[in-house]
């Protein structure tokens, strides 16, 4: 049985003018257990809206299902990583971490040692007693992780958990997942609009189309299971291969996301949000350009 | 340090200005008696045990009347800032009632409950209870939705989520709207003990200048500007102790 079962899936919404507006169209997905599965699109295409669904935080047409079970709303087997952090500024990190454990009504002692556990885990030892505010943004996102981790969820959903953070720190955590995935075992699905980290990461991705969002297309990457202990598996010819492969599956649909941003007045180039340019800072600029005439 | 030096040195300049002006003529004595006149004048009212009568029935008109405004202000702010709907509902009644102030009703609310304790109570409950009220709503209205989300992802729900989330993320807005409501009781409560009463610090003050005992007024003051000081103080010490997280965020 898979682990994550996304059956037509369909989300509308209703803009501030009343128009329906289509996020999701009849998506489906199959995700095995212990899979680390990626979500790939360009912005605003409704990747994080879908992860938000599988989360039970948003409803939808369709059904979700985790171990066969239909998601109803939020539950302990699904934990959530946010980009924004999202910790309890009023909460000690190791508290943040156990809150899971507090509401599935596990008593204060036992709770706050498995919180250390998992601290441990995330190589945040000794930082129990800090407060959000004086952690730094790749300590918050450790402990973000450490918090969806300790009540021992089926499935790790996150929500583009890096895009906040510096390049270094993007890259020191994104090996360190990998390995807390290898330990733990964890079916994770991963948003992101980046290709480089949903090959490195990823054992598949889903190419998600500009909006309304479709799956366009789901790919095997052919890397090695323990692949951040390869060196600099970000030049091998397998990784780039894959890159390419993905970058012309997403690049006709960040074109298509310019459109449908741009309204006119503002130029395609500049209504491709950042993030998405930082992908496709290479894209011709015709491409760009019929955009815009479009 | 040198701050510190230049707080004590304005200070002692005050104090020794409010010594020398009257005692060397500058100032009418009977107007304003010089401050060691006043201090003996306190000491005497607290050696005949006449002062601390007083102090015990106005704090014990704040205490009512504040804490009744706490009572109902903080649960209420809660909810209308949690339940938007409900907000709603009630929103105009509020504001209108918010714009009244609490010294022209203090005639409604003698007709209706009498000159006793109880008006007095009523009158100090009604201006500390807006503070209370409004800034606890906005305190709940402006919690990151986020954190909300992040919450109710690990299972939040219902009495778990006010208690765990809700009540500790309003809380430094709802703390000002306790110290706000607690300097309002004292202006409304000096007043309405002028207007209808015989004991209380704001008695003494009026009774005391219509009486002509000059020093008396002036230790009553001097009692009354305590009297705040220390309940602000111990407001702003629970404060701190409830939202020791935000002072890390100082310190950084």
């Amino acid at each position: 049985m898979a682990s994550v079962e996304v059956r037509n899936l369909s989300k509308t919404y209703l803009t501030q003018t009343g128009e329906e507006c289509l996020a999701l169209q009849d998506l489906n997905l199959s995700i095995e257990k212990g899979e680390f599965f990626a979500l790939l699109g360009p912005s605003g295409c409704g990747k994080s809206t879908l992860l938000h669904i599988i989360g039970g935080l948003n409803s939808a047409r369709g059904s979700v299902l985790i171990n066969g079970q239909t998601v109803k709303g939020p539950g302990l087997n699904r934990g959530i990583v946010f980009q924004e952090y999202a910790l309890f500024p009023w909460q000690t990190v190791v508290e943040n971490v156990a809150f899971g454990l507090k509401m599935k009504g596990v008593p204060r002692k036992e709770r706050l040692q498995i919180a250390r556990d998992y601290l441990a885990l995330v190589g945040l030892s000794g930082f129990e007693k800090r407060y959000p505010d004086q952690l730094s943004g790749g300590m918050k996102q450790r402990t973000a992780i450490a918090r969806a981790l300790a009540f021992d969820p089926e499935v790790l959903l996150m929500d583009e958990p890096f895009a906040a953070l510096d390049a270094q720190t993007r890259e020191i955590l994104q090996a360190e997942l990998l390995k807390i995935w290898e330990k733990t075992g964890k079916t994770i699905i991963f948003v992101t609009h980046s290709i480089e980290e949903a090959v490195f990461l990823a054992q598949r991705v889903a190419v998600i189309t500009a909006r309304p969002g479709r799956i366009k297309q789901v790919i095997d990457i052919p890397l090695p299971y323990r692949r951040y202990a390869e060196e600099d598996i970000r030049s091998s010819a397998a990784f780039s291969g894959v890159r390419h492969e993905l970058w012309q599956l997403l690049s006709a649909e960040v074109v298509q996301a310019g459109v449908l941003a741009g309204s006119g007045a503002e130029p395609a180039q500049a209504a491709v949000s950042s993030a998405v340019r930082e992908n496709l800072g290479s894209l011709p600029s015709i491409l760009l350009q019929r955009g815009t005439d479009a | 340090m040198r701050v510190r030096i230049f707080q004590v040195g304005a200070i002692v300049l005050l104090l020794s200005a409010w010594e020398l002006l009257p005692s060397k003529g500058v100032i009418n004595p009977n107007f304003l008696p010089p401050l060691s006149e006043t201090l003996k004048t306190l000491v005497a009212l607290i050696v005949a045990k006449q002062l601390q009568g007083h102090i015990l029935i106005s704090l014990k008109r704040i205490i009512y009347g504040l804490g009744i405004a706490l009572l109902v202000g903080y649960p209420l702010g809660l909810l209308m800032g949690w339940f938007r709907d409900f907000e709603k509902v009630v929103d105009a009644p509020l504001q209108a009632g918010r714009q009244i102030s609490a010294l022209a009703l203090f005639p409604v609310f003698i007709l209706v409950f009498g000159i006793g304790e109880f008006s007095k109570a009523v009158i100090i409950f009604w201006a500390s209870f807006w503070p209370v009220l409004l800034n606890t709503i906005v305190g709940v209205k402006s919690i990151d939705p986020i954190l909300i989300r992040s919450a109710r992802s690990m299972g939040a729900r219902g009495l778990n989520l006010f208690a765990n989330v809700i009540v500790p993320a309003s809380a430094p807005s709802a703390f000002t709207g306790i110290r706000l409501g607690a300097s309002y009781a004292f202006m409304v409560l000096v007043a309405a003990e002028m207007v209808g009463a015989n004991r209380g610090l704001g008695f003494l003050v009026l009774n005391s200048q219509e009486t002509f005992k000059i020093p008396e007024m002036y230790a009553a003051i001097i009692t009354l500007c305590l009297f705040g000081l220390i309940i602000n103080h111990l407001l702003l010490a629970l404060e701190h102790r409830a939202t020791k997280w935000r002072q890390v965020r100082v310190g950084n």
